[in-house]
């Protein structure tokens, strides 16, 4: 077997990080033009094509030869790659990406930009938030991705060793690839559920995709505990066009969590994953993910569930933090009696705008999809929450519910629901409901005179808020999310 | 005795509407005070305006507690400071389990920081004394609680903070016979174990049957017009507030 050390194939991950991290005036991190090579494309003009955002079909080449690929998927980077320039930017339905440094893919995709690498480099207030979240120092430098991150892999390697007894399979997509038994598993489910064509931010993604996780659960067999992506993806430094793809098989059963609750911070300012999770018949698949990007990160990120008959998908989603997101997970009810279960929060402050949501496709007969989500926005924080259920055709007796609370901690805050439904089924059952409210003086009141200051108070209205949510996490997560929200609301009172 | 509880010349009311015209009231520690008058006379809103409720604003006087100076303190100082109020219609917080919000604002007070055992015990013996459900422990702050159910609670928190000072609001109203007997004993445990001071906002006299009240208040449109001894309750009882009524009109022409 592999070192583990080898299995980094994140870009460069073997690259020395020798050189002293330099910004640009404008905060970017500026890419030395001695040591650069392999991806150093860019500046030469002769015999390639120049786009406007740097980005080549050298790079992906690059990119794809550093990874030892098979030749599709690099036919697929490169097709991406074309359709990608090809598609226009999507219209401005939800929040403006226009801060959006597009001129910057390049640098995106190239190994010096993927994570701070000296503690010097990270933001201040993600500093802060370590602190106060009490984070040892050793593991802020891992969560930050700066450092050796020993442990991590230890406990990745650990995790995986455990579960490969059972012949489960978690690795990534990469060393997914370069095994002959998996290699054609991937081929057969890879970028099938979330196509290129989709939009044009998942043609980027399959053009320069990197990291993520390969998960295969056989039939029959079920995950004791959760694994979590959090460790490998801070092991490789990726996290910033990342691949998931997991397969839960016949009868099996997983819980996987994504990403990890400590800010994660890049130089660059774009997050365009794809996650496409594919549920077998009987199979049950919890997904939970606390995404909590720094405040410049526009997130565009795009998952998908195809669910079997029988089986069951459940998700469980945080969005904290990011600039701007576009996040709308969506669950293919294409089995029979299959369900789907979406808990899901976002929490907006000051500068951000967040249009989360959720849809499902109900197109197998007794299919029953219940979506529960919180929205909280505070200081001038934007939130829109759009659900999607559409009921096909042959979807006899399906059932969805959709509830949708917002909770505005003042007046400059703003909260939206767009409830979206397409019934073609008559003996369907479909209902929605939202509310929207903010914290009572009633309710200070009555908490501040049992002794609460008031920013005690509203944080633990906003947490008990959030709470249905909290009860989904394991333990160390929910703790996390709710010191997520302290300190946001902390902030607030000042 | 030393006075615990020090209101002088208190006018308070919201933005456009004046409540409370210059009240005294001296209520001193370990006493049992009464509030008592008819609808609408501005008793609510004293206890509201003594715990500190940002809704209403005091125009003259001062509140002292304690020997501080509580007028311009925010609800929270107060309840620290030890005044304790049981509102009339306790507010349901979802969300945040009922005994883990008892642990905090225990916590947060040095005189009854205790480990996570102890406090388990102290909350299990007022539950049994209050005849709370174990299950109610769990639940969310009072969110589908009966009104005698929230009132017990409001007891349970007024057992566990042992304030100087409770103002119970019409803790009394509405309650079934057995709810109120459950109230009427937690009030009495209180008396006793904390030897704290007692203002009790009420209509009905059963309650006070069962304490010793040293003094009674009786207010009529936002005035105190008459505070005496416990027998001024019987009176109520039987006469009514008429002759108080009367005795404002003299009190405003004079």
């Amino acid at each position: 077997m592999a070192d583990i050390k080898d299995t980094t194939a994140g870009l460069g991950a073997s690259q020395p990080a020798s050189t002293e991290p330099r910004v640009d005036e404008k905060g970017r991190s500026v890419v030395d033009d001695v040591n650069r090579s392999l991806y150093d494309f860019t500046k030469s003009e002769e015999g390639y094509e120049r786009y406007a955002d740097g980005l080549t079909p050298e790079i992906v080449r690059a990119i794809s030869a550093k990874k030892s690929e098979p030749e599709w998927m690099l036919e697929m980077r490169l097709k991406a790659l074309e359709t990608y320039h090809e598609m226009e930017m999507p219209a401005n339905w939800g929040p403006s990406i226009d801060g959006l440094d597009l001129n910057n893919i390049s640098t995106f995709v190239s190994p010096k930009a993927k994570q701070a690498r000296d503690w010097n480099d990270v933001p201040d207030d993600i500093k802060d938030t370590f602190e106060r979240l009490g984070i040892p120092q050793a593991e802020r430098e891992s969560l930050a991705g700066v450092g050796a991150q020993y442990d991590s892999e230890i406990v990745y390697h650990n995790m995986r060793e455990e579960v490969a007894k059972y012949g489960v399979v978690y690795t990534t997509i990469e060393d997914a690839l370069l095994d002959p038994e998996w290699e054609p598993v991937v081929r057969e489910y890879f970028g099938t559920l979330i196509p290129m064509l989709d939009h044009k931010f998942a043609a980027l993604h399959y053009a320069v995709w990197s990291g993520g996780s390969f998960v295969y659960v056989p039939k029959g067999v079920t995950v004791e505990y959760p694994l979590q992506s959090y460790f490998r993806l801070n092991a490789q430094g990726a996290g910033q066009f990342e691949h998931t793809l997991i397969i839960v098989d016949e009868g099996a059963d997983l819980h996987f969590i994504e990403g990890c609750s400590a800010p994660k911070y890049y130089d660059a300012n774009l997050h365009a994953g794809a996650v496409e999770l594919f549920v077998k018949d009987g199979a049950r698949l919890r997904y939970s993910t606390i995404e909590n990007w720094s405040k410049n990160m526009f997130n565009l990120n795009t998952k998908r569930a195809r669910v079997a008959s029988d089986a069951r998908m459940e998700w469980v989603s945080g969005s904290f933090g990011s600039h701007v997101s576009y996040l709308y997970p969506t669950t293919i009810l294409k089995g029979d009696r299959s369900t789907c279960d979406f808990t899901g929060i976002t929490f907006a402050g000051a500068t951000q705008d967040l249009d989360t949501g959720c849809k499902v496709v109900l197109s197998g007969a007794d299919t029953t999809a219940s979506v529960e989500t919180k929205s909280i926005s505070k200081d001038g924080g934007l939130n829109t929450f759009r659900s999607s259920i559409v009921v096909g055709r042959h979807a006899e007796r399906a059932r969805a519910t959709v509830s949708c609370q917002s909770l505005m901690l003042d007046d400059i805050s703003r909260s939206d629901t767009i409830p979206a439904m397409d019934v073609r089924c008559a003996t369907a059952q479909v209902g929605h409901e939202a509310t929207i409210g903010r914290i009572s003086d009633d309710t200070i009141l009555y908490l501040m005179s049992r002794g609460c200051s008031e920013a005690e108070a509203r944080s633990m209205v906003v947490n008990g808020f959030a709470n249905p949510v909290s009860k989904e996490l394991p333990l160390e997560y929910a703790v996390e999310m709710n010191n997520l929200i302290k300190l946001e609301m902390e902030g607030a009172i000042g | 005795m030393s006075q615990l509880l020090s209101i002088t010349g208190l006018s308070a009311g919201t933005e456009d509407k004046p409540i409370l015209h210059d009240i005294d009231l001296t209520i001193g520690a370990g006493e049992t005070h009464v509030l008592m008058g008819p609808n609408g006379a501005g008793k609510s809103t004293l206890g509201h305006v003594i715990m500190g409720d940002p809704a209403y604003q005091v125009t003259s006087g001062t509140i002292a507690f304690d020997g501080q100076d509580l007028t311009e303190k925010g609800a929270d100082k107060r309840s620290l400071a030890g005044i304790f109020l049981s509102y009339q219609a306790p507010v349901e917080v979802p969300g945040v389990p009922l005994y883990s919000f008892l642990r905090t604002i225990c916590q947060m007070r040095p005189e009854l920081k205790t480990t996570a055992r102890k406090f388990r015990q102290r909350v299990a013996e007022v539950s049994e004394q209050l005849e709370i459900d174990d299950s109610f422990l769990t639940r969310e702050l009072n969110v589908g609680f009966s009104g005698g159910e929230k009132k017990k609670i409001e007891m349970l928190q007024l057992l566990l903070l042992r304030p100087k000072l409770a103002i119970l609001d019409e803790t009394d109203s509405g309650l079934d016979v057995d709810a109120l007997s459950v109230v009427s004993r937690a009030v009495e445990a209180y008396r006793a174990d904390c030897d704290g001071a007692l203002l009790m906002i009420t209509h009905n006299t059963r309650i006070l049957e069962r304490l010793t009240v040293d003094e009674t208040h009786v207010m009529v449109h936002g005035n105190l017009v008459e505070s005496g001894p416990a027998s001024l309750i019987d009176e109520i009882d039987e006469h009514g507030f008429g002759r108080f009524e009367g005795a404002l009109g003299e009190k405003s022409e004079a």
